[in-house]
């Protein structure tokens, strides 16, 4: 029982990093950009929380958790948002190709992260030395009466998490209910899959991508400060966990098949295929790398089960990837 | 009662299309993106490490140039993403999105390591050719698989591939521990560290990693035959011919299947290739970082040669040079060396955003 409450709670903290990024990912693509800069977006977040948290509790004697969690929270929104903007200049006005500019991003977001991880671990005095106590505490604080102070307690395993377990999850829910609900999600999921038809109802295609990208950007972006400060409580660690992450998130929007509700139980089962090597007895260290391959290998698996069955919803926005502009037909 | 009519003027910028520019002009306003991508990078440089940014560029120079074992790591590295970027050439003329190269890579350099680490018996040079071999199918079935999926049941080819690198590097991260040098060491180590069975020797010396010549005379022989292949022979053309229209092919009576099965097994061999050159042509050893995402940073040489494969090597070069260079200064000014990602990226963009005005003009209202 111990194993089994275990294995959820590291599965839906893992979960929900890549939940976070892959919610955003499902809003960018569903503006036809295929946004493969993910995993430095959600370097670049981690980052920027992380550095607001640091410097602010450094300078002051007594830091307030509500406060750095207020900066780190500010910080990675600025920060993904502008990476966001960056790839949305590029692909939207300057029409470059989409797998270019997000592979450069990729790059260059884990290098701009791992420069200022690395210069801040030098700051704070050597690898792991970086401390945002506050922030951390406040970030994964949660709500003891209920749970108890245990963690075998089975409700640890629903409510022992951070708020921003759950943030994620209403962040799911609201992309959800606005791609399918409202005239907004209309004409975004139109500017997917037909920009030309958009255009032609009177929808503003540049301003419908701008504004999807940027917000999908700031929503994974999230899910690299949810990395930093719930997953390796609030430091640094250079060793691509962040990338490696990112390109799950990237292929669990294939997996949940273009739906916000799906990345939800989509990515905690991710999280429990990526954990379980560790509650299976027997295994070597061999095999442990084989079951991490599972999630990418289910992925793989849905993307070609999705092809042959050829459903409409389930296929991915029919212009994902290309470029409009307006004058050529 | 006057009806207020809302007065349409044209904007002030419009975007439009700009055919046929010179090949000079076009190489002119790349020249512009790399002279002004340096002097944003310089100003980062400064603003990041406080470095004089005319020095670091000096220490950049002498970096790759300083002596000749420095212009030797800078063409084996050359040569290692330009043979990447080659490979991906005929799938990305098709506009087949082959983002699987780091992948490709990877079984190749594992085909090859199993070769180095298992036929020890043979005479060296049987054994190189047996690990060419073994590298080429290797790479060839990892591109095989999206090959088939893309032909058959149009599956998203992006996709694939890049789930397809995943699976390859979890692949080495399994081999790497079976192969591991020492329990719980996670490394391989150099193979056949005392017989050197199965290291490509030098091309002017026997010694080992001393120079690099086969390397890259490889590599060059394998673009130029790519080059010709692309632009001569019937392949190329029916490749050239779905890459500007798939119903343009069909009508012509071109099997399009056919075409995207067999250039995906070319591109995966040829990027399976690189990893049988990383690991018995330079590290004589493999691991998760064998291609270092040096696949992906091939997509972008690619993309940016326009499929090219002698332009190919200026932009590989550049990359390398910088690369080199960035590392250097890393180690001299004691900065962090992910300072050469944030410089290779901002270069990137600008190339990327130059490919703009080489493709559309910016007209100010009014005028023509």
């Amino acid at each position: 029982m111990t194993d089994l409450i275990q294995l959820m709670h590291s599965a839906i903290i893992f979960g929900t990093v890549i939940m976070l990024g892959a919610v955003g990912e499902i809003i960018t693509e569903k503006a036809g950009h295929l946004n493969l800069g993910v995993p430095g977006i959600m370097y670049i977040g981690g980052i920027s929380g992380l550095v607001a948290s640091f410097f602010y509790e450094n300078s002051v004697a007594e830091p307030s958790g509500v406060i750095s969690v207020i900066l780190s929270l500010t910080a990675t929104i600025i920060g993904s948002g502008l990476a966001g903007l960056l790839y949305g200049f590029l692909t939207v006005t300057l029409r470059t190709n989409q797998n270019v500019t997000g592979l450069t991003l990729t790059i260059m977001g884990g290098g701009i992260a791992n420069f200022f991880g690395g210069m801040l671990s030098k700051y704070a005095g050597g690898v792991g030395k970086i401390s945002t106590d506050a922030a951390s505490s406040a970030y994964r604080a949660y709500f003891t009466p209920l749970t108890g102070n245990s963690t075998s307690n089975p409700l640890y395993a629903i409510f022992g998490y951070g708020w921003m377990t759950y943030v994620a999850i209403a962040l799911a829910v609201a992309a959800h209910l606005i791609l399918k609900r409202t005239r907004v999600g209309l004409g975004l999921r139109a500017v997917g899959e037909n920009p030309a038809t958009a255009d032609a109802a009177g929808i503003n295609v540049s301003k419908y991508k701008y504004v999807a990208i940027i917000i999908g950007s700031v929503i994974s972006g999230l899910g690299g400060l949810y990395y930093t400060m719930d997953y390796v409580y609030g430091t640094w660690i250079i060793d691509g966990n962040i990338e490696a992450l990112g390109w799950l998130a990237v292929a669990l929007v294939i997996f949940t098949t273009w739906k916000p509700i799906g990345a939800i139980w989509g990515a905690y089962l991710f999280g429990v295929l990526y954990w379980s090597y560790l509650y299976i007895p027997g295994l070597t260290r061999q095999s442990q790398e084989i079951f991490k391959m599972l999630p990418y290998v289910v992925t793989l698996g849905v993307l070609i089960v999705v092809s042959l069955r050829k459903k409409k919803e389930n296929l991915p926005p029919d212009h994902l990837g290309l470029p409009y502009f307006r004058e050529e037909r | 009662m006057s009806v207020s009519k809302k007065k349409h003027t044209e904007p002030l910028l419009r975007v439009v299309k700009y055919e046929g520019m010179s090949r000079s002009r076009r190489w002119l306003v790349r020249l512009i993106a790399v002279l002004a991508s340096l002097i944003v990078s310089g100003i980062l440089i400064v603003l990041l490490a406080g470095i004089n940014p005319i020095k670091v560029y000096g220490t950049m120079i002498r970096a790759s140039f300083g002596s000749s074992r420095l212009v030797w790591n800078l063409l084996r590295d050359t040569s290692t993403l330009l043979l990447l970027g080659v490979g991906l050439a005929p799938a990305f003329a098709m506009r087949f999105w082959n983002i699987g190269a780091e992948g490709q890579m990877l079984v190749g350099g594992i085909a090859t390591a199993f070769c180095m680490k298992y036929f020890t018996g043979m005479p060296t040079f049987l054994l190189i050719i047996v690990m060419v071999l073994a590298s080429l199918i290797a790479g060839a079935l990892w591109g095989l698989l999206p090959g088939i999926f893309k032909a058959f049941w149009n599956t998203n080819e992006t996709l694939f591939t890049l789930m397809m690198n995943y699976i390859a590097i979890q692949f080495t991260a399994f081999m790497v521990a079976q192969w591991e040098v020492g329990v719980g060491n996670n490394t391989v180590g150099v193979i056949n560290p005392d017989g050197h069975e199965g290291w490509l020797p030098g091309l002017f010396t026997s010694a080992f990693n001393k120079d690099y010549g086969i390397n890259v005379l490889l590599v060059l022989a394998v673009t130029v035959a790519m080059f010709i292949y692309l632009r001569y022979s019937k392949h190329g053309y029916e490749i050239s011919v779905i890459g500007d229209s798939v119903n343009t092919a069909r009508y012509a009576g071109i099997n399009v299947k056919k075409v995207y099965i067999r250039t995906m097994v070319l591109s995966g061999a040829v990027c399976g290739l690189a990893g049988f050159l990383a690991v018995s042509g330079v590290s004589h050893s493999i691991s998760t970082s064998t291609a270092g995402g040096r696949g992906f940073t091939a997509i972008i040489v690619a993309w940016l040669a326009k499929f090219n494969t002698f332009s190919m090597i200026a932009i590989a070069a550049l990359l390398c040079f910088l690369d080199q260079g960035a590392l250097e200064i890393a180690s001299s000014c004691n900065v962090n060396t992910y300072v050469s990602k944030i410089i290779t990226g901002v270069i990137l963009f600008f190339l990327l955003a130059g490919e703009f005005f080489t493709m559309y003009r910016i007209k100010v209202r009014g005028k023509h």
